[in-house]
């Protein structure tokens, strides 16, 4: 980030920082705005006009409905790159607000035979985003030329879509991990937010797994590495997430997309450790604590 | 949560202790002891329960030793009442008190929020009990056996632990009767799993199939 500048306070000393003045008198309170790197000023004061505040404006739709808060939800969603293509793992848990509701949800969705996208978020609008996707897809089949979109292309699509929305007060929720194998045979990973911000890698995570599963990818994940090894990373992360993220359950599927072929694993569960000594009597040595 | 059965009392509680969404806690024990044979289920704000819990296990100690008999199950509850209600500004606890004594064999209070002190046959409290009402309705018989009530709780948790997503982890059940408390613990993998979720594979198999 751009450090935003200090004024060094005459009144108490060199070296710094603090108001101009150590009372600040109007002079400086009701002065008008400085120009600062963050902020530089020309003409008028920035301002922001509320297109359903003026009546009548053009694409003002008093029907048209906004998210703003989401209702069904999905966690975490993490993606590394392999010596073979790439694995996209995710668990099937929809949950609305602290209930852990639709234990099934698909949250990762074939594109086409190169590309898979999973999605954190509202799930309604992932499924949106699935429809926009399908559209794009069903016109590559009628061109009828053997081409179809490219992971890159997806992601850059979804880029646009996600600004987009965002630029008009009404995002689609999601978190959103774009996986797949571009046509020269290399795997490819991005990750678009809510936002429109954006950035491809070896390895992506959203929600929690950005927190808890990045370090393990950053440790251990290799573009070259074998595909037992990838899968067993993918594992440990899965179940660190599992332990630790509340709207999470044991129940996952794994995204395979290699030059070989594309595939979703069916649901499957992993075993988890709960055998520790210490559990079975956390407190026998501070009764009364948790 | 906690159910009287014809010779004593089961109690249950999940393992699940969380900060937002994260697990900061996913093997806690909920149950702490007040006396020998009366155990205090805690749920709501932490350390209020703890705090509770620390206070009556100290009066109850005293007074033991002062009176040279165990106390009764009532009387502990009237303990843990007195602090929640009098303390009712400061204090979110919702607690279960639940125990054995020779006069009135097995009972459970309900004591919530506010400081209300409730005799019942059975109590469940907590974000999770909100599942498990009409379970805990429908399935309660007067005079369960031991093991009746013991798998009435421990289904009753695992029904809770598979939708709220504030519980999970292990369960663990103490089971209170003339002979004293005897505890159990199940761990997450073994707990019972219901539709839609699925079951875990031993450890040997990598539990997986990719396509």
């Amino acid at each position: 980030m751009i450090p935003a500048p200090q004024s060094h306070s005459k009144a108490l000393g060199p070296g710094v920082t603090g108001p101009e003045l150590l009372n600040p008198t109007s002079a400086v309170l009701e002065r008008p705005p400085q120009p600062k790197p963050q902020q530089p000023l020309a003409g008028g004061h920035a301002f922001m006009v509320d297109p359903s505040a003026v009546p009548g404006a053009h694409g003002a739709d008093p029907t048209r409905q906004h998210t703003k808060y989401p209702y069904v939800t999905g966690t975490s969603v993490m993606a590394i790159k392999y010596k073979d293509g790439v694995l996209i793992a995710a668990d099937t848990l929809g949950a609305y607000g602290s209930t852990k509701r639709y234990k099934s949800t698909e949250r990762m969705y074939q594109v086409n035979d190169k590309t898979v996208i999973g999605a954190g978020g509202e799930i309604s609008d992932f499924q949106h985003i699935q429809t926009l996707l399908d559209e794009l897809s069903t016109d590559d089949f009628r061109t009828d030329d053997g081409i179809q979109l490219t992971p890159q292309e997806i992601y850059s699509y979804l880029c646009r879509v996600m600004y987009n929305r965002r630029n008009k007060f009404d995002p689609l929720w999601n978190s959103l991990i774009v996986g797949g194998v571009q046509p020269d045979g290399k795997g490819f990973l991005g990750n678009v937010t809510m936002n429109g911000t954006h950035y491809t890698d070896s390895h992506v995570a959203t929600g929690f797994a950005s927190q808890l599963a990045r370090p393990l990818f950053r440790e251990r994940q290799r573009d070259d590495m074998s595909e037992e090894d990838a899968v067993t990373l993918i594992h440990d992360a899965l179940k660190v997430c599992y332990y630790r993220d509340k709207q999470s359950i044991n129940k996952f599927q794994i995204a395979k997309v290699t030059t070989a072929g594309t595939s979703i694993s069916s649901a499957f569960s992993l075993d988890m450790r709960w055998d520790y000594e210490v559990f079975k009597e956390p407190t026998k040595f501070s009764i009364g604590a948790w | 949560m906690a159910c009287v059965y014809d010779g004593g009392v089961v109690l249950g509680a999940d393992g699940r202790v969380s900060v937002g969404n994260y697990i900061s806690n996913r093997s806690s024990n909920k149950i702490a002891p007040l006396a020998e044979r009366v155990f205090l289920l805690r749920s709501g704000s932490a350390p209020d329960a703890q705090i509770v819990s620390d206070h009556v296990s100290f009066y109850v100690h005293n007074l033991e030793a002062e009176q040279q008999l165990p106390m009764s199950v009532e009387t502990v509850a009237k303990l843990v009442m007195q602090i929640n209600y009098q303390n009712k500004d400061n204090l979110i606890g919702a607690l279960i008190i639940a125990g054995y004594d020779e006069e009135k064999k097995g009972q459970v209070f309900g004591c919530p929020i506010g400081g209300t002190l409730s005799n019942e046959k059975w109590a469940v409290d907590g974000s999770g009990s909100t599942f498990i009402w009409g379970y805990c309705d429908a399935a309660y018989r007067d005079n369960f056996t031991r093991a009746e009530a013991e798998a009435f709780v421990e289904e009753g948790v695992a029904l809770a632990m598979s939708s709220d997503c504030s519980s999970g982890g292990c369960i663990r059940l103490v089971t209170v009767n003339s002979e004293g408390a005897h505890h159990k613990y199940i761990n997450g993998s073994q707990a019972p799993k219901f539709q839609d979720e699925l079951n875990v594979p031993g450890p040997a198999t990598g539990g997986m199939i990719l396509g």
